[in-house]
C-alpha cells in the first residue's frame, strides 16, 4: 500500500494528452485512437486491455512513433516522456530515445527477430547504437544480458540464430534486447499471447523481476484479464479507440463501473467457480469505417443503454478518487456546457 | 457416475454400450524423411499411447500445450490421419482400419469444428452452399428442402437468414465460427470434435460461442470432444478432462476432481500457471523449467521427468502407465 501512495505524488514518466491517431482509408481519415489521455508514473505497471481492434496496439505504436508511414499518423495530442514532447521531435532525435529510454517487446517473437542474423548480433546492434562500447565489451554485455533473462547457456546462444530457439526462448531474447540499455519505460504489446501457459508464467515472472530490478515503468498491452490482474498496478480499459474506464487493479476487478468492463469480466470462464452460462456481449465491435459519430461507441451493444447514449458522447470523469469512467450512467461523464 | 475403466495393458474388451467413443493405446507417428533417397529416418511421435473413452452426451475436454498431440489425436479419431497403432471404436464399431465407402458412411456421424474460422471456410462459396454441402453429399434432397434445412440451421446458430446469400469474408470471426458450427451440425452427427473452436476469438465473442455450443449440445443431444489449450475454457465446457503431454495422456478425471485435486505434477503446474482474473487471489505458482522437448526425440521414461519438480530416479527409466488411483481419476505417474 505504501508504495502505491508514494506513486500517486510523483511526477509522471509518460503523459499522453488527447492523443488522436488516424488511419487513411481511401482518402478519408478514421480515428483508431480517439482523444486518449493517461499517465504512467515511475515504476508503475499500467495494463491496457481491450478486444482486438480497440486501438491498444495503435496507441503503443503512436508512442513509439512506429506507425506505418503514409497510412497512419498522429493527428493531434501530445506525448510527453520524461519532460520532452515526443511529438515535436525529429526522426533522428527519436532514434536516440527509442531503444534506449523507451523500448518495446512485441507479440510475435518469431517475426520480430531477424532470421539471418545471430542472436548476439541483434543484441549488440542496440548496444552499438546507444553506447560507446568496444566489440569485446558488447559481446560480454550481450552474454550477461542473456543470462539475466534466464537463458541457461548464453555463451553458446549468442552465436545461434532465432530459428534454433523455442517461442519462450525467443521472447526472452526479445526482452534482453529491450532492456539492454536499461530503459525507463518498457512497452510490452501482448508479450505472452503466442506462448503456452507454463511458458507464459515463466515470462511474466521474468518481466516482474526485471521491472523491480531495473526500476522501470511498464505498459502492458493485453487482452487477457488474468494477466492484468496478476501483473498491473493500474488498468486502462479501451473500447473502439477510447478509454472507457481507468482505475487501480483492485478497484477495477472488484468495483467495475462501466457496463463494458462488467460484461468483459463476466465473459471469462472462472477457474474457481462453476457457472452454467457466461455473460456475453451481443454483437461485435463496430469497424473503424462505421464508428458512430456521436454518442457512446458501446451504446448499441450495451444492455443499459439509454436514448441519450446515442446522442451524447460521454467524457472520462472521476467517479471516485482515481477511478475514471466514461459512461452516461454517471453524472461525471456528462459533457460540460460548451465542451463538445 | 459410472466407473468405466479401460486399464492400459490388460484391456477390458467390454464394449460398453454407454460409450460412444473408445480409444485404446492410440499412436500416430509422422515419419521424418531425410537423406538423398528421402528415407524415413525417424518418427515424430505426435500421439504416443493415448487411451480414453467418451460416453454418450458427454463432453470430454482435451488440454495440453502446443505440440502435445491433442489436435493430432482429434484428427486421427476422425480418420483424417491414419493411426500408426491402437484402436478407435466408435459407436460399437472398430473404425481403425475402415476405408472407402464405409469410412464415408461413418464420417456422417462425426464432424469437426476447426480452430481458424478464416481458413476453414471456402471464400468462393456462398454461406448457404457451405452449410448445404454435407447434406448434399449424403442425401438426395430437392433444392427447396435443402434450403429450408440450411435456413433452419442458420437460425439455430443465431445467424440472420440473409447470411445464406453472403460470403465468408462478410462476417466477423465469431460469426464465421457459427457458420462452421452450422456446417458441422448439418448431418446431425453423434460426435463433434471441436479443435480449439474459440482460441481465435475475443473474450466477449468467445463467451457467445461457448454458450451456443452448450445450448446445441442439449438440443441435439451431442457428444463433444473439446480440444483446447485454455484450461478455464475447457473447465467451463467439459464433464471430464484429459491432460496430454508430449503425445501421452498423463491424467484423466472428472472436471471437479481434476481441478480440486490434480495428481500429476504436470497438471498441477498447468493449473497453477493460469493467471487468475482476480488481483486478490495470490496463487502459489509452480514455475516449470525449460520448454517442451521435441517429440522426435522424447526423453526416456516419463516424458515429463526433465521438467518435473518431483522427478525420482525411476522416472527416467520406466514409462509410467495410466492407472486408476481413485474412482474415475486416472493418472500416469510413478508417485502413485
Amino acid at each position: 500500500m505504501s508504495t502505491k501512495k508514494m506513486l500517486r505524488n510523483e511526477a509522471p514518466l509518460l503523459e499522453v494528452k488527447n492523443l488522436e491517431t488516424a488511419f487513411d482509408i481511401e482518402g478519408t481519415d478514421y480515428n483508431a485512437v480517439d482523444n486518449v489521455s493517461f499517465k504512467v508514473k515511475p515504476r508503475q505497471i499500467v495494463g491496457i486491455v481491450g478486444e482486438s481492434g480497440c486501438g491498444k496496439s495503435v496507441m503503443s505504436l503512436s508512442i513509439m512513433k512506429l506507425l506505418p508511414k503514409g497510412i497512419g499518423k498522429v493527428k493531434s495530442g501530445e506525448i510527453i516522456f520524461d519532460g520532452i514532447n515526443l511529438e515535436k521531435m525529429s526522426e533522428s532525435q527519436i532514434n536516440k530515445i527509442r531503444g534506449k529510454d523507451v523500448s518495446m517487446i512485441f507479440q510475435e517473437p518469431m517475426t520480430s527477430l531477424n532470421p539471418v542474423f545471430t542472436i548476439g548480433y541483434q543484441l549488440q546492434e542496440v548496444l552499438f547504437n546507444h553506447m560507446k562500447i568496444s566489440k569485446q565489451e558488447a559481446r560480454q554485455k550481450a552474454i550477461a544480458l542473456l543470462k539475466s533473462v534466464g537463458i541457461s547457456r548464453p555463451e553458446k546462444l549468442v552465436d545461434e540464430y532465432p530459428h534454433q530457439l523455442s517461442g519462450g526462448m525467443r521472447q526472452r531474447v526479445m526482452i534482453a534486447i529491450a532492456i539492454a540499455c536499461q530503459p525507463k519505460l518498457l512497452i510490452a504489446d501482448e508479450p505472452t499471447t503466442a506462448l503456452d501457459v507454463t511458458v507464459q508464467a515463466q515470462i511474466l515472472e521474468l518481466l516482474k523481476e526485471i521491472q523491480a530490478v531495473n526500476d522501470m515503468s511498464v505498459i502492458l498491452i493485453t487482452h487477457d484479464l488474468g494477466v492484468v490482474a496478476e501483473m498491473c498496478d493500474e488498468v486502462i480499459v479501451m473500447y473502439a479507440g477510447k478509454i472507457v474506464e481507468r482505475a487501480d487493479v483492485d478497484t477495477l476487478f472488484h468495483n467495475p463501473k462501466h457496463p463494458y468492463t462488467t460484461l468483459l469480466l463476466g465473459a471469462i470462464p472462472k477457474m474457481d467457480e462453476q457457472e452454467e452460462r457466461l455473460s456475453s456481449i451481443k454483437g461485435i465491435v463496430p469497424s473503424l469505417t462505421n464508428m458512430p459519430k456521436v454518442g457512446c461507441r458501446f451504446a448499441h451493444r450495451c444492455p443499459k443503454a439509454m436514448p441519450e447514449c446515442f446522442t451524447v458522447t460521454p467524457v472520462l470523469g472521476d467517479v471516485e478518487q482515481d477511478h475514471e469512467v466514461a459512461c452516461l450512467l454517471y453524472e461525471t461523464s456528462k459533457p460540460r456546457e460548451g465542451v463538445k | 457416475m459410472s466407473t468405466t475403466s479401460v486399464h492400459k495393458g490388460k484391456e477390458k474388451t467390454s464394449t460398453d454400450s454407454e460409450n460412444l467413443l473408445e480409444i485404446k493405446n492410440l499412436k500416430t507417428y509422422y515419419p521424418v524423411k531425410g537423406g538423398f533417397f528421402k528415407r524415413t529416418v525417424g518418427n515424430v511421435k505426435a500421439v504416443d499411447n493415448v487411451s480414453f473413452e467418451i460416453k454418450k452426451g458427454e463432453t470430454l475436454g482435451l488440454v495440453g500445450e502446443s505440440g502435445c498431440g491433442k489436435s493430432t489425436a482429434g484428427r486421427t479419431i476422425l480418420r483424417l490421419l491414419r493411426p500408426t497403432d491402437g484402436k478407435i471404436i466408435f459407436d460399437g464399431k472398430d473404425i481403425t482400419k475402415v476405408s472407402g465407402k464405409s469410412l464415408r458412411e461413418i464420417r456422417k456421424d462425426m464432424q469437426m469444428v476447426f480452430q481458424d474460422p478464416y481458413a476453414s471456410l471456402n471464400p468462393m462459396q456462398m454461406v448457404g452452399d457451405i452449410i448445404a454441402e454435407p447434406i448434399y453429399n449424403f442425401s438426395k434432397k430437392s433444392k427447396a428442402e435443402l434450403k429450408n434445412e440450411v435456413m433452419d440451421l442458420l437460425d439455430k446458430v443465431g445467424l440472420p437468414p440473409d447470411a445464406y446469400y453472403k460470403y465468408a469474408h462478410e462476417f466477423s470471426g465469431g460469426q464465421r465460427q457459427r457458420i462452421g458450427i452450422a456446417r458441422s451440425l448439418a448431418l446431425r452427427p453423434k460426435l463433434i470434435i471441436a479443435d480449439e473452436p474459440v482460441s481465435a476469438l475475443d473474450v466477449s465473442v468467445q463467451s457467445q460461442v461457448l454458450n451456443l455450443l452448450k445450448d446445441l449440445q442439449k438440443e441435439f443431444d451431442l457428444t463433444f470432444l473439446f480440444i483446447a489449450h485454455d484450461l478455464s475454457v475447457v473447465k467451463h465446457m467439459s464433464d471430464r478432462i484429459g491432460v496430454m503431454y508430449l503425445g501421452n495422456m498423463v491424467e484423466v478425471a472428472d472436471k471437479g476432481l481434476l481441478y480440486a485435486e490434480p495428481l500429476h505434477p504436470y497438471t498441477q503446474a498447468l493449473i497453477s500457471a493460469i493467471p487468475s482474473p482476480d488481483p486478490r487471489i495470490k496463487k502459489e505458482r509452480i514455475i516449470l523449467k525449460g520448454d517442451v522437448p521435441s517429440p522426435i526425440n522424447p526423453p526416456s521414461g516419463c516424458p515429463f521427468h526433465p521438467r518435473c519438480p518431483m522427478a525420482m530416479e525411476e522416472c527416467s527409466k520406466t514409462k509410467p502407465v495410466l492407472k486408476e488411483v481413485k474412482p474415475s481419476h486416472r493418472v500416469a505417474c510413478h508417485l502413485y
